[in-house]
């Protein structure tokens, strides 16, 4: 509750600042101190501390799971803003205007990790969504930012009327919008129930970018401006996940044995078009978002059937994976150049960046000693828990360590392959904010359970 | 009349309007076949809504069952004009570029 109506709130003053305040690093530091102020309103609720109290008629429901998925997008977008604020001011007039975007995505994605109700995940949706096809399109004036904006903006309206119609017909088969409605006897109740749960199924895929509803994610991720590909390819996409995960963990059963097809078929064609097509790109940006692809295959495991390491897992892996891509993303922002080549001899020019950068692919890959091990070491966890057969896991294991191999060719270009890197201005500081990140990853490569801890006490 | 008939008309509009999007190459009607299947799925709603204010009915004189999607279809029409004014403007803003609102414009990143 608190995190819905203190993110609106200052999404509006943040608006109102690009008025009043001119310079763009007070402007940076207003977001920051809106994001501190979010994350302890937010954390208050445990305590019991309301802004406003509000009986809800059922529409939301908060747990301290909500609150806690909650607080990681936070502290994710303030880790983004915190690092990306001086690139943010560079594209367009307003970067105020930019910032009371995030806010507002981050008031659709607090609705997402706490609805109970159709009609709010519906409108979470929508919330994340309108203020994501702004950014995309935030360029004016590049061609490649105005086609991803438009083809983000066809492609996420398109799949919001297939998410209608299913909800649309989950009404018709129980008459309550409710996540949990026990079985009323209609007569056609399972064929409509189970066709609206396809059909929300296919449209949380839509945003998630799972495959085969992912052909719109290289366009839009190469399109839009790095900064906000870096935005869209984490905290958005962790927060359509978490809402994912809370539809499907109470409804799947009405899909009966055709949910241990349906989702094990999405998931291997994820991580088949995921990995297999990011070998083959020679741009490091289009290549992220093929691996974010991939990635999104593996946290869909979470999704096969709760357990606790479905629950752990998701949080883990959607911060971890999100801390890498930030991280990566950054390095990215810094090049002149998108290509692997670009990358050719970093090493020498600017050896701390290469580490970070190392640590960053090390955790998206999964190496040991890295968060991303234990996200996968979750994640493949929860399938087996869940009892879903061993092929399952060894497939995922198999495009695992396809992954390896397009994430080195980075690395080999960074250190073995001699060259002039083509890098813009860098501050001195910036990378050792990069090596917060990179610290972060390798304290929760050895201790995962200083994230998951706070879900308990 | 039975609630099948609505069913038929409502599936009949969203499919007139997926078959738009996939197939039409203009920006504006692609557009405009994404709000014909945001509508059918109003009228569903409605539908259905009526339908179990029928049941409730059979129960009780004073009734509100269904009331629920007929709130549902005013969030879904606000929405859609949030859409709109954001998918306008980039369309806008598309035309000041190109000079074109055709989709197989697109294809600048296709590479």
């Amino acid at each position: 509750m608190n995190a819905i109506i203190v993110s609106a709130l200052l999404g509006v003053i943040m608006m109102f600042t690009s008025w009043g305040i001119k310079g763009e690093k007070s402007q940076k530091y207003i977001a920051l101190m809106g994001l501190a102020i979010l994350i302890l309103a937010n954390l208050s609720q445990l305590n019991g501390w309301y802004v406003i109290e509000y009986d809800t008629k059922g529409m939301l429901a908060f747990s301290r799971y909500g609150i806690y998925a909650n607080t990681i997008l936070f502290t994710l977008t303030f880790l983004y803003v915190w690092i990306n604020g001086d690139e943010i001011s560079k594209i367009g007039n307003h970067a105020a205007d930019f910032y009371a975007l995030f806010f507002f995505i981050l008031c659709g994605a607090s609705v997402l990790t706490s609805f109970d109700n159709l009609l709010m995940l519906f409108i979470g949706i929508e919330m994340l969504s309108i203020p994501l096809y702004i950014l995309t399109s935030s360029d004016k004036t590049s061609l490649t930012s105005n086609e991803a904006g438009l083809k983000y903006f066809l492609m996420g309206a398109f799949s919001t009327g297939i998410l209608l119609l299913g909800i649309t017909f989950i009404y018709g088969a129980t008459g309550s919008f409710h996540l949990t409605v026990p079985e009323t006897g209609f007569k056609y109740e399972m064929f409509m129930r189970s066709g609206g749960l396809i059909l929300i199924f296919v449209a949380m895929n839509f945003k998630v970018s799972a495959a085969p509803f992912h052909f719109w994610t290289p366009d839009v991720y190469d399109g839009a401006p790095t900064v906000f590909t870096s935005f869209m390819a984490t905290i958005a996409k962790a927060a359509g996940f978490f809402a994912f995960m809370s539809v499907f963990q109470v409804q799947y059963q009405a899909l009966g044995y055709s949910w241990t097809l349906l989702l094990p078929f999405v998931i291997i064609s994820t991580l088949l078009i995921g990995n297999v097509t990011a070998v083959f790109q020679r741009s490091v940006k289009r290549m992220l978002a093929y691996s974010s692809i991939a990635q999104a295959g593996f946290m869909l495991f979470a999704l096969y059937k709760p357990s606790t390491f479905a629950n752990e897992g998701i949080l883990l892996y959607a911060f971890v994976y999100s801390v890498a891509s930030i991280g990566m993303f950054g390095v990215l922002i810094k090049m002149k150049e998108n290509s692997i080549e670009g990358f050719n001899g970093l090493a020498k020019a600017h050896p701390l960046l290469a580490f970070v950068t190392t640590i960053f692919l090390f955790s998206l890959a999964g190496i040991p000693l890295t968060g991303g091990f234990f996200a996968k070491y979750y994640m493949i966890n929860a399938i087996l828990v869940a009892g879903a057969g061993l092929w399952l896991v060894i497939v995922a294991l198999v495009f695992a360590a396809i992954s390896v191999y397009y994430y080195f060719k980075i690395i080999q270009a960074m250190y073995f392959v001699p060259g002039e890197p083509a890098l813009g201005e860098i501050q001195n500081t910036y990378p050792y904010k990069l090596l917060v990140l990179a610290v972060l990853l390798l304290i929760l490569g050895v201790f995962p359970n200083l994230l998951l801890n706070y879900l308990y006490f | 009349m039975p609630i099948h008939y609505y069913i038929y008309l409502s599936l009949a509009l969203f499919c007139i309007g997926v078959t738009g999007v996939l197939t039409r190459r203009n920006a504006i009607i692609v557009f405009m076949c994404i709000e014909l299947m945001l509508n059918a799925v109003n009228l569903l709603l409605v539908a259905f809504s009526k339908m179990f204010y029928g049941f409730g009915l059979a129960e009780s004189p004073n009734s509100i069952v269904g009331i629920d999607a007929q709130i549902f279809v005013f969030f879904i029409m606000v929405v859609a004009a949030a859409e709109v004014s954001v998918g306008l403007a980039i369309i806008v803003m598309m035309y000041r570029n190109t000079h074109s609102v055709d989709i197989n414009f697109l294809n600048r990143l296709k590479n």
